[in-house]
């Protein structure tokens, strides 16, 4: 039962040694291949083996250059790495062993781990691997795996898509489809962090609240929609346009710091308003008053007090009369009128 | 319960029975969202709500709703990765029986948080086989006969699959198996790879 210490000898069959190593060979002295076991040949597939030389079969790779058979034998216990020379390059990792008296030897396969996956391109079946190896088990675990992970990513993609829309509703005024106050915020936060130069107009439509009285509130929703497609028009692309009250706008015109320029995009606005708008046969009218303040005057621009400037300027407006610009800081705001009151 | 087992059953119904039917299970169990991730894990009675609301709608015995599933499980193109893990476990049905005692050890290695039952695997004369579990969750020996079946079909082998009546002993499911012939017919070839 133990031991004994010498190398004993022991007879094994050929199909024995078959059955423990499915994919090995033995070679003679000369280095030609005597014998492949059935999982070898069925992993060299149309390449022959047995009656050829090692070497024009293989090429080791690790020791390079190796092959003959006396340099096998005294590579004993190390392990060595080869490959097919014909055909598809199959890695493998070999062992080569002295067989008994004869001066030939074993040379015991398997394939690198590389090949696992497709198992060096042959029909292998688990008949083609000895009961105690676990590569079979190997392959399904890769296989396991692989179907957690294709699970995994379709969760991931799912979920990331799930943000994305997420984020977008949560940025997003449904009725006008026009940004929301906690876009606008994220919008004036980057351009302060940037130190990027930008003009933000408070709109507040005048004689809405008569449309809503008088036409009902599909029409006033319809009025919004109008309205935000004006100022969609009336802006750049680079602009940012909100939302973020029942009928109150915020623009956030982009490095327009000009007090010219920005009233002149006022006005057009204001004049983009006026024109009627049709709903259900019938014709609507309202104004819009504006307040503006601008970034370039102030130490460090913050939105809060901005929107309270703009919003004191957007009185201003409303007290001169409606349906005009004021700049915050500005003495007054009838020097801006966009046309004469009309109250 | 596991997300996966959710997502079978709704994939189940998906396949073979359409997406009008899924929808309206999913009104009448009260399902939001109305799809189950494969990745999360569930509370216990939503399984059972939509176990119960779908044999209701297809007019079936809830027994007879999880054997189908069971089969749709081992046998549907589109459960073909659960078809070649199962497959890996032995190259004949008799090799494959016998694994089944590995089966948990086997799946805790592929999702270590899935509970698959430990079964206890007997044979006398290598055609009658038991197999035996501590019952976890009600039903599932259901879903076992479908499976089993689904795979005896494709192995190719005869077999027949029925529960065993064990209700002296409490908390113990069985089912047996009996093979009749294992090449009763060609069976579906499997591959370690490349036959996906």
């Amino acid at each position: 039962m133990t031991s004994t210490g010498r190398d004993e000898t022991v007879e094994l069959s050929s199909r024995v040694i078959d059955t423990m190593l499915p994919m090995h060979l033995r070679f003679d002295e000369t280095g030609k291949i005597r014998h492949a076991a059935p999982g070898l040949v069925r992993l060299a597939g149309e390449r022959k083996l047995v009656s050829r030389d090692l070497r024009a079969c293989f090429e080791f790779t690790r020791p390079r250059g190796i092959g003959e058979a006396r340099e096998l034998l005294s590579m004993t216990g190390r392990r060595l790495k080869l490959r097919f020379r014909e055909g598809r390059s199959v890695r493998m990792r070999g062992l080569a062993l002295p067989m008994g008296s004869k001066d030939g030897g074993i040379l015991s396969l398997a394939l690198d781990l590389g090949e696992l996956r497709d198992l060096g391109g042959a029909p292998l079946t688990s008949a083609d691997f000895s009961q105690t190896d676990m590569t079979v088990d190997m392959l399904y675990l890769i296989e396991a795996n692989s179907a957690v992970m294709a699970e995994s990513r379709r969760l991931i993609a799912r979920l990331d898509g799930a943000k994305t829309e997420a984020e977008a509703q949560a940025f997003t005024d449904t009725l006008t489809g026009l940004n929301n106050r906690r876009a606008l915020e994220r919008v004036t936060n980057r351009l302060v962090a940037g130190n990027e130069p930008f003009a933000l107009s408070n709109i507040d439509l005048d004689y809405f609240k008569a449309v809503n009285d008088t036409h009902g509130h599909a029409a006033g929703d319809h009025v919004l929609q109008a309205v935000a497609a004006t100022l969609r028009a009336a802006t750049r692309a680079t602009d940012t346009v909100a939302r973020v009250g029942g009928d109150e706008f915020v623009l956030i015109l982009h490095g327009m710091v000009d007090p010219d320029l920005i009233d002149e995009t006022a006005r057009r606005i204001i004049a983009g308003i006026e024109r009627p708008f049709f709903f259900a046969g019938q014709t609507c009218h309202i104004s819009a008053s504006v307040g503006t303040a601008i970034s370039t005057r102030y130490e460090r621009p913050d939105l809060d007090r901005m929107m309270a400037d703009a919003d004191e300027a957007l009185y201003a407006s409303k007290w001169a009369g409606r349906a005009r610009h004021s700049i915050a800081g500005e003495a007054h705001p009838l020097g801006r009128t966009a046309h004469p009151a009309t109250s | 319960m596991h997300g996966l087992i959710n997502r079978s059953i709704q994939n189940f119904v998906q396949d073979v029975y359409g997406e009008p039917v899924w929808a309206e299970v999913t009104a009448a169990a009260a399902l939001e969202p109305r799809t189950f991730e494969a990745m999360l894990t569930y509370d216990d009675d939503v399984t059972s709500r939509v176990i119960d609301v779908t044999s209701a709608r297809l007019k079936k015995p809830r027994s007879d709703f999880l054997e189908d599933l069971g089969t749709y499980l081992v046998s549907h193109p589109n459960m073909w990765r659960i078809r070649r893990l199962l497959r890996f476990g032995g190259a004949d049905l008799e090799e494959f029986l016998e694994s089944l005692g590995d089966l948990a050890d086997r799946s805790r290695l592929a999702i270590p948080d899935l509970e698959v039952p430990a079964f206890k695997v007997e044979t006398v004369d290598g055609t009658r086989y038991t197999l035996e579990w501590e019952a976890t969750v009600d039903g599932f020996e259901h879903v076992l006969l479908g499976c089993l079946r689904g795979m005896a079909d494709d192995y190719g082998a005869l077999a027949m699959v029925e529960c065993l009546d064990v209700s002296d002993r409490p908390g113990v499911r069985a089912v047996e198996i009996m093979l009749l012939s294992t090449s009763y017919a060609a069976g579906n070839s499997f591959m370690l790879a490349g036959d996906r």
